[in-house]
C-alpha cells in the first residue's frame, strides 16, 4: 500500500468538486494513508470464491413502479429553495469567469 | 499509405414512457422550465429512486429487436460525474449488467448486405438542460430522469456511408418497436462516433477521436468524412492521433477540439444501493417478445412474397413505420396494392418532401387515398381528375367520393354523349381534321385535348380516343 | 411531573382517563425542555408553537387512544421533515427550512398523532459515533455532561435519557443508534435492513442506514417500531414483511432459547465492567431457562476495515447531491460554477465528512475498486454467512453493545483497541442487514451506562423483543435516571 501524496488528494478534492487548502491536503493525505494501510488488512484474505455483497437486502428483487404520471411540486416550489433563480431556471455562475 | 476506418457509434434514444424512469414526473418534451420535476429529479436528500417497470419493458423490446441477448439478472449502477445538469452527481446507468448484449442488426449499402454488432443496450437517466447566457448558466430540469437507452455498436463499421446506413436502419427498428419517435430535433435520438484509422492489413485499431454535437444523420456523415480526411492527413504526413473529443462545426464543415481525454476521466462506476436488482425470467421475455410487431426487414420480405410488390417499393415503403403502416391500412381499405405503393412513394411523398412535413402532420388519410384510388380503378374518375381529387385530400382530407360527386367530376363514359362532343369539335377545327388526314399525329393529341377541355377533363380519355379516329374515319 | 418514570402505555391511560390532556403531556416535555436543554444540547431545532397547536387540535377533537396519539417525540435531524428545517448537522443545509416532503416514518409518525417535539442533534451527516462533528452543537450524556452521548444518534440518545421526549427516532448505519442507546442508558433498535422505509432518510450508506425507535423502555420500543414499519412503495429496498404484533411477542419468556456468544465480542477493549456485566446477563438468562455456548465469528474482527471501506465508497456518492444549486447554501466566494462547487462544498461540509468523502473516493476509482471497495463487499458476504450459519443453531447471538461507556468529550487519545472493539460489536450488523436491540446492562463505577446488545436473524424483530423484555425485567437498570450531573454543574 503505496502512501497517498497531498497531490493525490487535491486531484481526489477536485474530482468531487471540494475545495481543500494546502493544509487541509496535507493532513487528510496522512490520516487517509493510514486508514488504507489499516484497511490492508482486508488483503490477508483470499476471497477469489465469494461473490460480492452489493446490496442491504440480496435476497430480494423486483420491485418496480407502475408508468403513472404525476405532478408532486410546482415550479414555484422548487425554486424558492433555490440560492439564486432566474425565469423559472436554476442559476449557476457561468462556467468560467 | 492506405487506411481502413474504423468507426464505432453511441446511440441514445429517449424512450416514450409517460412518466420517467426513477420517479413519477411527467416525460414529454416542451413544457414549462422545472415543471416536470419531483423531489427526486432534483436529488434532494433522502429521496430515492424506483424504476418505472414500463422503462425496463421498452428497453427489454429495444433490445430484443436489434437482436440482443436479453439479461436474465441485470442491475443499476451509479457513475459520478459533476456537473449542475446531474443533481445527485450521479447518474443511474448500468454497467456490469446491461439488459442486453450481444446484438446485430443488418445494413444495405450499395446493394451489400452487412451484419453490424451491437455491443450492449443498457437504461440509464437522462440529465437536465444547461443553457448558457453571459455571465451565468440557468439550469432546467424538467428532462432528468427520463429514460434512456444508449446502443453500443462494435467497431464494425467502415465508411461514414456504413455509419449512416446503420443510424437510419437503427432508427428504423426502434420506431418499428413504438418504444421511441427518434426525433433527433427533439433530442429524443442523440449519437456519438469513435473513428480511428489503421493501415490497411493491420489488426490493432488506431486511437480514436469521438465526435459530439452531432445534430442529423447527414452531418454525422459529414464530420466522420471529415474526420476521416484529417486522420489520414496527420498519419501520412507521420503524425499521431491524440486521443480527443471534437464537435462538427456545420458551417465550417469541419471537427474543432472539445477536450483532450486524460486519466481523470472515471466515473468510479458501483451497483447502486438504492436499487435493488432486477431478475428477468422466461415469463416476461416472452411477454415482451410477443408484443414486438413486425420488423422492417420481415415487412419488406412480406411485401415482396406475399404482396408481390417490386423489392423497390418494398424497401422504400418499410423504410419508415409511419409510411408502411400507412401503406398497410390503405390496402386494408380496399385500394389496389400497387397503386397504393406508386400514390405514397410519388405524389404523396413528394408534397411531404415539398412542405418537409411528416405524415402524420397531413390531412390525408389512408381511407381516403383508399377512396381515390378506388374512384380512378372504377373508371369514375380520370387520371387528370384524380389530380385535382388528391390536391384536394392532402391538403384538407375532403373525401373523393363526396368532392367528385359534389363538384360534377364523374367520368363522361356515354358513347353517345361523347359522340356529340366529338362532332362539334371537329367541325370546329376542321384544320386539325386535315392535318390529321396528312399524318400529323400530333393533330390527334389537340383535338382530344379540346373534348378534354369541352368536358371539363371528365370525358374518359381512352374512349374520346377511339370516338375522334372513328369518326374522323367518315368524314 | 415529568415525562421519566412513565411508559407509553402509563401515558395513554392517563390521557384515556382524563387525568391529563395531550397539552399537559406536551407541556411537561417542553418544561423538561426548559430545564434541562441548556446543559444537554440534543436539539438542533425545537418547534413549541407547531407542537402546542397540535396537542391543542388534538385535545379539541378529543383523545383517542390509538396510533401514538399526543406522544411527544424527537426526530433526529437526517430524516427529513416538511414543517421543520432539517440541517443533518451540517452548515451546508442550514437554511434548508422547506424541504417539500415528509420521509415516510414521519408521515407514519404524523398518521400515528404523534406530537413532534423538534429535531435532533447529530454526527454530521451522521458521520461519527459522539455527536461531535455536528456543525451546531456538541450534545452531552445526561449521565455526565463531560462525556459524550455517542452517536451518530446522540440527540436522539440524549433527548430521550434526558426526559425531554418521550420517545425519539435515530438511524443506524455501523451502530448508530444502538451505541448512543448504550452510552446514555435506553434502549435502541437497529431494525432489519428494509423493514422501515428509508424514504426521506439523508443517506449516510444506503446500503447500512436503517431508521429505529430510540426509547426508554422495551415496550415502547416495540410500540414505536410497530407504528413505523411496513413495505414502502418509494422505498425499492424496503420489504413485504409479515409484521407480527411486537407488543404482543412481549412474553417474557425465554425458556429454551439457544444464545450464541461470539467469543470476538468479548475480546481486548472490553472494560472489565462490561464484560463482567454480560457474564451476569448470560447467566441471569440460564437461570431463565436458556442455553448458552461460545461460538466464533472470526470474520468480525474484519468488521471496521470492511465497513470504512463500504460506507466511505457510499458516502463520498450519497453526498455529491450537495452543490449549492437546488437547495441548501452556496458559498458567496466564487464568480465561476466550478469554484461555486468546491467552495460551497468545501466551506459547508466538516472535517471528518471531507476525510470520509474523500476516502470513499478514492476507494471507489477504477484503480483500487478491486482493492478496496470490493474486497469489502466480498467480506460482507464472509460475515452474512457467519451470521447464517450461527443462526441455523442460534436463536439470538448476544453480547455488549459498547466496549465500554461513553467517552469524555473531545478525548482524541482513545485506546485504538477501543476504537477496533467498537465497531466489532456493531457493525456487522449492518453489513449482515441483521435487527440489534441495546439494553441497559449496567453502570460503570463513575455512574455511567452500557448496553447488552441481542442480535437477531433477519425479520426477529418480535424474539429480540422478547427476549429483551425478558431481561429488562429481570434487571432494575432501566429504572435508574440520570442526574444531568459534570463538571458543568
Ligand atoms: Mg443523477
Ligand atoms: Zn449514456
Amino acid at each position: 500500500m503505496t502512501r497517498l501524496s497531498s497531490e493525490q488528494i487535491k486531484k481526489i478534492a477536485d474530482a468531487i468538486r471540494v475545495a481543500v487548502t494546502d493544509e487541509e491536503a496535507e493532513k487528510y493525505a496522512a490520516e487517509l494513508s493510514e486508514q488504507l494501510k489499516v484497511a490492508g488488512e482486508l488483503q490477508d484474505l483470499n476471497t477469489d470464491e465469494v461473490e460480492p455483497t452489493t446490496h442491504g437486502n440480496m435476497a430480494f428483487h423486483n420491485v418496480m413502479r407502475k408508468d403513472e404520471p404525476k405532478h408532486t411540486i410546482t415550479q414555484e416550489e422548487a425554486l424558492n429553495n433555490a440560492p439564486e433563480h432566474e425565469d423559472g431556471h436554476f442559476k449557476v455562475p457561468a462556467i468560467m469567469e | 499509405m492506405n487506411f481502413e476506418t474504423v468507426i464505432g457509434l453511441e446511440v441514445h434514444v429517449e424512450l416514450k414512457t409517460n412518466s420517467k424512469v426513477f420517479s413519477s414526473s411527467p416525460n414529454g418534451f416542451g413544457a414549462e422550465p422545472n415543471s416536470n420535476i419531483s423531489v427526486i429529479d432534483l436529488g434532494y436528500p433522502g429521496t430515492l429512486p424506483v424504476v418505472n417497470e414500463e422503462a425496463v419493458n421498452f428497453a427489454m423490446k429495444a433490445a430484443m429487436a436489434l437482436n440482443c441477448d436479453v439479461a436474465t439478472d441485470t442491475m443499476f449502477d451509479r457513475k459520478s460525474y459533476y456537473y449542475p445538469d446531474n443533481p445527485t452527481a450521479y447518474q443511474i446507468s448500468q454497467d456490469e449488467k446491461p439488459i442486453g448484449e450481444n446484438g446485430w442488426i443488418e445494413i444495405e449499402v450499395d446493394g451489400e448486405t452487412k451484419r453490424i454488432g451491437i455491443t450492449r443496450l443498457h437504461l440509464e437517466e437522462d440529465a437536465g438542460k444547461l443553457s448558457h447566457e453571459g455571465d451565468s448558466s440557468l439550469v432546467d430540469y424538467n428532462r432528468q430522469g427520463s429514460p434512456l437507452i444508449e446502443i453500443v455498436s462494435e467497431p464494425d463499421i467502415r465508411s461514414p456511408e456504413e455509419a449512416y446506413a446503420y443510424l437510419d436502419k437503427l432508427k428504423n427498428i426502434i420506431q418499428y418497436t413504438g418504444v421511441s419517435d427518434c426525433r433527433m430535433e427533439e433530442g429524443s435520438l442523440r449519437c456519438d462516433a469513435n473513428i480511428s484509422l489503421r493501415p490497411v492489413g493491420q489488426e490493432a485499431f488506431g486511437t480514436k477521436t469521438e465526435l459530439k454535437n452531432l445534430n442529423s444523420f447527414a452531418f454525422i456523415r459529414d464530420g466522420l468524412e471529415y474526420e476521416e480526411k484529417r486522420q489520414a492527413k496527420v498519419l501520412s504526413s507521420g503524425g499521431e492521433i491524440d486521443q480527443e473529443t471534437r464537435r462538427y462545426d456545420e458551417r465550417a464543415k469541419k471537427t474543432i477540439l472539445m477536450r483532450v481525454k486524460d486519466d481523470a476521466d472515471d466515473y468510479r462506476l458501483f451497483p447502486d444501493p438504492d436499487l435493488i436488482p432486477l431478475h428477468i425470467d422466461d415469463a416476461w421475455k416472452e411477454r415482451i417478445q410477443a408484443e414486438i410487431p413486425e420488423l422492417p426487414d420481415a415487412r419488406k420480405q412480406r411485401y415482396i412474397e406475399s404482396l408481390d410488390l417490386p423489392a423497390y417499393d418494398a424497401e422504400v415503403l418499410t423504410s419508415s413505420k409511419a409510411l408502411s403502416d400507412f401503406f398497410e391500412e390503405t390496402i386494408a381499405e380496399g385500394a389496389d396494392t400497387k397503386q397504393a405503393s406508386n400514390w405514397l412513394m410519388g405524389d404523396v411523398s413528394a408534397y411531404m418532401n415539398k412542405h418537409l412535413k411528416e405524415l402524420d402532420e397531413l390531412a390525408i388519410t389512408s381511407e381516403g387515398l383508399a377512396k381515390m384510388i378506388k374512384l380512378i380503378e372504377d373508371g369514375t374518375i380520370s387520371s387528370k381528375i384524380a389530380k385535382r381529387v388528391f390536391a384536394e385530400l392532402i391538403e384538407k382530407g375532403t373525401d373523393p367520393e363526396a368532392y367528385v360527386k359534389e363538384q360534377g367530376l364523374v367520368q363522361i363514359s356515354d358513347e353517345g354523349q361523347l359522340k356529340e362532343v366529338v362532332s362539334q369539335v371537329l367541325s370546329e377545327n376542321e384544320q386539325s381534321v386535315i392535318d390529321f388526314k396528312e399524318g400529323k399525329d400530333r393533330a390527334l393529341g389537340f383535338l382530344v385535348g379540346q373534348v378534354m377541355k369541352a368536358t371539363k377533363g371528365q370525358a374518359n380519355p381512352p374512349m374520346v380516343n377511339k370516338i375522334l379516329k372513328e369518326e374522323i374515319e367518315k368524314l | 411531573m415529568s415525562l421519566f418514570g412513565y411508559t407509553i402505555k402509563e401515558l395513554e391511560e392517563k390521557l384515556h382517563k382524563k387525568e391529563m390532556s395531550v397539552s399537559e403531556l406536551v407541556d411537561m416535555s417542553f418544561d423538561r425542555i426548559n430545564e434541562v436543554e441548556d446543559d444537554v444540547q440534543a436539539f438542533i431545532t425545537i418547534d413549541e408553537e407547531h407542537a402546542k397547536s397540535q396537542a391543542k387540535q388534538i385535545d379539541e377533537a378529543g383523545y383517542k387512544k390509538e396510533g401514538l396519539t399526543g406522544l411527544p417525540v424527537g426526530i433526529k435531524d437526517n430524516i427529513v421533515t416538511k414543517d421543520f428545517r432539517t440541517t443533518c448537522a451540517s452548515k451546508i443545509l442550514e437554511n434548508f427550512d422547506s424541504p417539500l416532503y415528509d420521509a415516510t416514518v414521519v408521515q407514519k409518525l404524523n398518521d400515528a398523532n404523534a406530537v413532534t417535539i423538534g429535531k435532533l442533534n447529530l454526527d454530521e451527516f451522521a458521520m461519527g459515533s459522539t455527536t461531535e462533528t455536528s456543525a451546531y452543537k456538541v450534545t452531552r450524556n445526561p449521565w455526565n455532561l463531560d462525556h459524550v452521548p455517542g452517536g451518530s444518534s446522540g440527540g436522539s440518545a440524549a433527548a430521550v435519557a434526558a426526559g425531554e421526549v418521550l420517545f425519539s427516532l435515530g438511524t443506524d448505519t455501523g451502530g448508530s443508534i444502538r451505541q448512543p442507546a448504550s452510552f446514555c442508558g435506553i434502549v435502541g433498535m437497529k431494525p432489519t435492513y428494509g423493514l422501515v422505509s428509508r424514504y426521506g432518510l439523508v443517506a449516510m450508506a444506503p446500503s447500512l442506514d436503517q431508521i429505529g425507535p430510540m426509547t426508554q423502555t422495551v415496550e415502547d420500543n416495540a410500540r414505536v417500531l410497530e407504528a413505523i414499519v411496513g413495505q414502502d412503495k418509494q422505498d425499492a429496498t424496503s420489504i413485504a414483511a409479515d409484521i407480527e404484533s411486537y407488543t404482543k411477542s412481549l412474553t417474557e419468556d425465554v425458556k429454551g432459547l439457544r444464545i450464541a456468544v461470539p467469543e470476538e465480542y468479548l475480546g481486548a477493549g472490553v472494560s472489565e465492567e462490561v464484560r463482567e456485566s454480560v457474564m451476569n446477563a448470560l447467566k441471569m438468562f440460564e437461570l431463565l431457562g436458556a442455553t448458552v455456548d461460545k461460538v466464533s465469528l472470526p470474520h468480525s474482527t474484519y468488521a471496521a476495515s470492511t465497513y470504512k471501506m463500504i460506507s466511505s465508497a457510499e458516502g463520498s456518492t450519497a453526498l455529491g447531491r450537495f452543490d449549492g444549486i437546488r437547495f441548501g447554501v452556496r458559498s458567496e466566494n466564487a464568480d465561476n460554477m466550478i469554484d461555486m462547487m468546491k467552495n460551497s462544498r468545501g466551506e459547508g461540509f466538516g472535517e471528518e465528512v471531507k476525510r470520509r468523502i474523500l476516502l470513499g473516493t478514492h476507494v471507489l476509482s477504477s484503480s483500487n475498486y478491486e482493492t478496496y471497495f470490493e474486497k469489502a463487499q466480498k467480506l460482507r458476504t464472509l460475515i452474512s454467512k457467519e451470521f447464517e450459519t450461527i443462526f441455523s443453531t442460534y436463536d439470538v447471538v448476544i453480547g455488549p453493545t459498547t466496549p465500554t461507556t461513553a467517552f469524555k468529550i473531545g478525548d482524541d487519545s482513545i485506546d485504538p483497541l477501543v476504537k477496533k472493539m467498537s465497531d466489532i460489536l456493531v457493525a456487522p450488523v449492518n453489513l449482515a442487514g441483521l435487527p440489534s436491540i441495546s439494553v441497559p446492562c449496567g453502570f460503570s463505577e463513575e455512574g455511567l451506562p452500557f448496553g447488552l446488545q441481542i442480535i437477531g436473524n433477519h425479520l426477529t424483530e418480535g424474539t429480540l423483543y422478547r427476549v429483551a423484555h425478558a431481561y429488562e425485567r429481570a434487571t432494575n437498570h432501566h429504572k435508574k435516571r440520570p442526574m444531568l450531573g459534570g463538571a458543568n454543574e
